[in-house]
């Protein structure tokens, strides 16, 4: 099955105003940029995205905050970002924190069919406000739902026209989760070969995850903390 | 003499068993990695999703897909793995991750934490605290003792919003080493040349002091 397309414009052909989207990506680390790029070409308002993070200024979803193409963001940790802090200050922006092994869980729920599971995580504080609590073993849990996505955006190193995916390092995160939990998933790669030229044995997303995949045009993969060493 | 931040790190490094998988959370707790103990083997997972992770790269050798849970640029050493999001948690919510040390704004005396929210204030997300605490067997709170306002921030029940309620087992501040037992604190060490008193007077919640107070080792 070929699921190529020639660019990110076919690619994300059908993302109307009011969708949900999911965008993989740890920080700026594994996110889609040359989608988020053509988001802001294309104008796409009210947007509900689900991304751990929220970029940075100008860079990452940051742009699409700039643009006020977002109506709501959840996410785990959204701390880097001046203009997401406005908006949501000013109540523009409609913000859902959740910590981020529940949001990955959730994601995975979603696309494996499972509607609801019970974690400790965020027991007794404010997240749990609402939510059915089960002891387990001696220990209370709260009920979390699934979550999916009319769209879901990610990113990886490697893809072919099958839609097999490969991801680079720890630009994997939360881009194999989402990719599942999309109903129309689209794959944004660095590199996309024909089918058959990745082995079988190395793929981290199967390609049946995947609807429509692309090379992206560039990568800027900018770094959020530059932290080195000296040499001796 | 009240410890700096690398000497609660020191302190905290003592507390690593050998074969323990660790995630060091942001801050102090970082920098225990640069002190682990001769002949001890430990593997650093960062939530992210890397496991074996190793100093700063060089300069020039920055990879923007290798990254730690602070965003930081890092290197891998050998041993090490990637892998998404759920594995990432599954490994902390299953309890393969021996030992969570995290910074703290407060502690309450039955292990209440709270670390994640200041009200008012520009909310920035818990990330994967209440994840790490909710799960964790084994958690060490590196803080200091009193915050800025030079409160105390051990106290009988936490002010700020939660982050995880009975889960804290050790505090290491600039101070002393505290477990938390039956709702109190317990003080377990004081650092070299801090007397108990001081101790006891920067202590809102119920402490526990026993005969004799070791000094730490450092």
């Amino acid at each position: 099955m070929n699921k190529a397309v020639e660019n990110v414009a076919v690619a994300l052909d059908g993302i109307k105003d009011g969708v949900t989207i999911m965008l993989g990506g740890f920080g700026l680390c594994g996110i889609p940029e040359n989608s988020i790029g053509e988001l802001v070409k294309k104008g796409t308002k009210e947007l509900t995205c689900i991304s751990n993070n929220a970029g940075v200024d100008g860079f990452g979803l940051g742009l699409l905050l700039e643009t006020k193409q977002i109506k709501k963001m959840i996410s785990s940790y959204v701390g880097e970002n001046d203009e997401f802090e406005r908006q949501m200050l000013s109540g523009e922006l409609e913000v859902d924190l959740i910590p981020q092994g529940s949001l990955a869980e959730r994601c995975r729920a979603g696309g494996a069919g499972i509607p609801a599971f019970y974690t400790p995580a965020g027991f007794g504080t404010e997240i749990a406000e609402g939510k059915e609590v089960r002891i387990y073993n001696g220990k209370p849990h709260i009920l979390e739902e699934a979550l999916t996505a009319d769209f879901a955006i990610v990113k990886a190193w490697k893809g072919d026209t099958a839609g097999n995916l490969v991801y680079k390092a720890a630009a994997r995160n939360f881009n194999p989760l989402m990719a599942m939990a999309g109903k129309i998933t689209i794959a944004e790669v660095e590199e996309l070969v024909p089918a058959g030229s990745l082995d079988p044995n190395q793929i981290h997303t199967p390609g049946i995850f995947v609807q429509r995949i692309f090379q992206g045009k560039a990568f800027e993969k900018r770094i959020e903390q530059r932290t080195v060493r000296k040499r001796d | 003499m009240a410890l700096d931040k690398i000497g609660i790190a020191k302190r905290i490094a003592q507390e690593l068993r050998n074969g323990w998988y660790v995630n060091l959370g942001i801050g102090i707790p970082t920098l225990v990695a640069n002190y682990i103990p001769e002949g001890i083997e430990v593997e650093f997972q960062s939530e992210n999703g890397v496991l074996g992770m190793g100093p700063f790269p060089f300069e020039g050798e920055e990879d923007a897909d290798l990254i730690n849970a602070g965003k930081q640029t890092i290197t891998t050493l050998p041993g090490a793995s990637f892998f998404d999001s759920a594995d990432s948690f599954a490994m902390i919510r299953g309890q393969h991750v021996q030992l969570t040390v995290l910074g703290a704004m407060e502690v309450s005396q039955n292990g209440d934490i709270a670390n994640w929210k200041i009200p008012g204030k520009m909310v920035k997300g818990m990330g994967g605290a209440m994840d790490l605490v909710a799960s964790a067997d084994n958690i060490i709170v590196a803080m200091m003792h009193s915050n800025k306002a030079g409160e105390s921030k051990l106290l009988k029940n936490c002010a700020l919003p939660l982050t995880g309620v009975g889960c804290v087992k050790k505090v290491v501040t600039e101070l002393a080493v505290l477990e938390i037992i039956d709702g109190a604190f317990h003080l377990i060490e004081r650092a070299p040349g801090v007397s108990v008193e001081e101790i006891v007077g920067k202590t809102e919640g119920l402490l526990i002091v026993p005969e004799f107070v070791p000094e730490m080792q450092l």
